[in-house]
């Protein structure tokens, strides 16, 4: 009984991996579910940083400043970021990317770059206030010594308060890092080839379910394991260094 | 009277609530070359705000600041090429965690002086020698003192070469035995002739180092003098009130 049942399990696998070098659905799939995550991760950093520093700006200085110029330009850009994350937020990841996709970018061939912009761009609105609370957990004598000093106030932000504030964030942006590597598997639906989509493909040109499903998540879960461990290495040595 | 005032406060005022509250109440006068002038106080008289208006890290709501001459109050004007010639020490030192002792230095003569990074190490080292911590160049601030983090904070702002230091209650938030080392480079750097406004509790260091004594309750200058007229001749009620509580 159990023999036969390990005698199927062997067959599944080598007709959904070996046979017709199927794994390599599997293997190219994992390599674009790496780089989609990874440069999304990066795109939302860099979105997350200035919508963090124009809301954290806005809610620490706009009471201060007198009507002109910049102070129109922050209230605009302040409400321009808002609008920005009560969208991303409130709506479907898997809608934005078959709007990307169907509405925006119809004529992409390669889905891999889109797939990176949309998951960049709604990481983005998480990382935003992720990075907006490490901000403004930043001591004010902090930017009060920076420009002291003479440094104008982007200085003050690029040299002094957001390398504090990201490092101080940086295990909660590992794992936002985590959390973005699962939900790129929706990009399957809109001819991604990721990991998910490998997985697919084999199912439907096999017939058989487990096998591929099993080992498709199987393969999340190692990545996720993986990269947790770093992250809590990574913790670790935030914790020691500069004591 | 005013040529050689590095900084002069005109009718300086600082209101919050439209007025509901002023904590300074029509300021006026002037720190002159190589003074080392101590503005002394009840806490709430407004002194801190007084100093922290003379770099504009507070904004007065009326009056005016002179910085050599130039109205550093008028939007017109670049605030941080002027507060490059004006080093601040703060009560809680505010270095910064991120860097070591050489790059908290280093940091702002080389990004905003444009000067190389051998020369500005260099001379970082030599003053971190001066005060006693030549051997933690490479140490991070958390790793230090009250005491040793307070004078690296001095020695950070002496980096830029400024025409005059603020301190704001530089020994407030210092054990009791290490408020003597901090004084002591400040008495220093007051007999090389650096111009100084020192906000602090300490009367002692008014007395023996100030060559100026300025006296704040509830946001005016109510009385300024030598040392000697004002610890020992106090006029005002309040002063004398003041100093029979402190002395």
């Amino acid at each position: 009984m159990i023999m036969e049942w390990l005698l199927q399990v062997k067959e599944d696998f080598i007709t959904c991996f070996i046979v017709k070098d199927r794994w390599k659905y599997i293997v190219e799939g994992l390599g674009n579910t790496l780089k989609i995550a990874l440069v999304a991760v990066l795109i939302g950093v860099v979105i997350g940083t200035v919508v963090a520093v124009i809301r954290s700006t806005h809610d620490k200085n706009i009471q201060n400043m007198r009507p002109g110029l910049m102070w129109w330009l922050l209230k605009i850009g302040n409400w321009i970021c808002k609008v920005y994350l009560t969208v991303i937020r409130g709506t479907p990841v898997m809608i934005q990317i078959m709007i990307m996709f169907f509405v925006i970018f119809t004529t992409a061939r390669d889905g891999v770059p889109v797939a990176m912009l949309t998951f960049g761009i709604n990481s983005g609105a998480y990382v935003a206030e992720i990075i907006r609370g490490g901000i403004m957990a930043v001591d004010e004598g902090q930017s009060e010594a920076g420009r002291a000093l003479g440094f104008g106030f982007p200085k003050t932000m690029w040299y002094i308060v957001i390398p504090q504030a990201l490092k101080n964030v940086l295990p909660a942006l590992a794992n936002e890092f985590i959390a973005l590597l699962k939900e790129t598997s929706v990009a399957c639906y809109v001819a991604v080839n990721d990991l998910t989509k490998g997985g697919e493909i084999i199912r439907s040109t096999t017939y058989i379910q487990a096998m591929p499903l099993l080992v498709v998540a199987a393969l999340y879960l190692a990545m996720v394991m993986f990269f947790t461990y770093l992250v809590g290495k990574l913790e670790r040595r935030l914790r020691t260094s500069e004591r | 009277m005013n040529g050689n005032a590095i900084i002069s406060a005109e009718g300086v005022q600082k209101y919050y609530k439209g007025g509901a509250i002023k904590a300074l109440d029509g300021i006026s006068t002037s720190i002159q070359k190589g003074d080392v002038a101590v503005i002394i106080g009840p806490s709430g008289s407004g002194k801190s705000t007084f100093l922290r208006c003379m770099n504009l890290l507070e904004v007065p709501t009326g009056g005016r600041i002179l910085f050599n001459g130039v109205d550093i109050t008028d939007k017109g004007v670049n605030i941080n090429l002027h507060r490059q010639k004006m080093g601040m020490v703060f009560q809680h030192f505010n270095l910064f965690p991120h860097m070591t002792l050489l790059q908290n230095m280093t940091l702002a003569p080389i990004k905003l002086l444009k000067k190389s990074k051998e020369e500005t190490e260099k001379k970082a080292q030599a003053l971190l020698e001066r005060v006693g911590l030549g051997d933690r160049a490479d140490a991070y601030p958390d790793q230090l003192s009250g005491g040793q983090k307070q004078r690296v904070a001095i020695v950070r702002a002496l980096m830029m070469e400024p025409e005059v230091m603020l301190f704001d209650e530089p020994t407030s938030a210092l054990d009791p035995e290490m408020v003597g080392e901090v004084l002591e480079v400040m008495k220093q750097l007051a007999q090389e002739g650096m111009t100084m406004v020192v906000v602090t509790h300490e009367m002692g260091f008014a007395r023996e180092v100030g060559n100026r004594v300025l006296f704040m309750a509830d946001g005016h200058l109510l009385e300024e003098g030598t040392p000697e007229e004002i610890f020992d001749h106090p006029k005002h009620p309040r002063l004398q009130d003041f100093l029979q509580k402190v002395l």
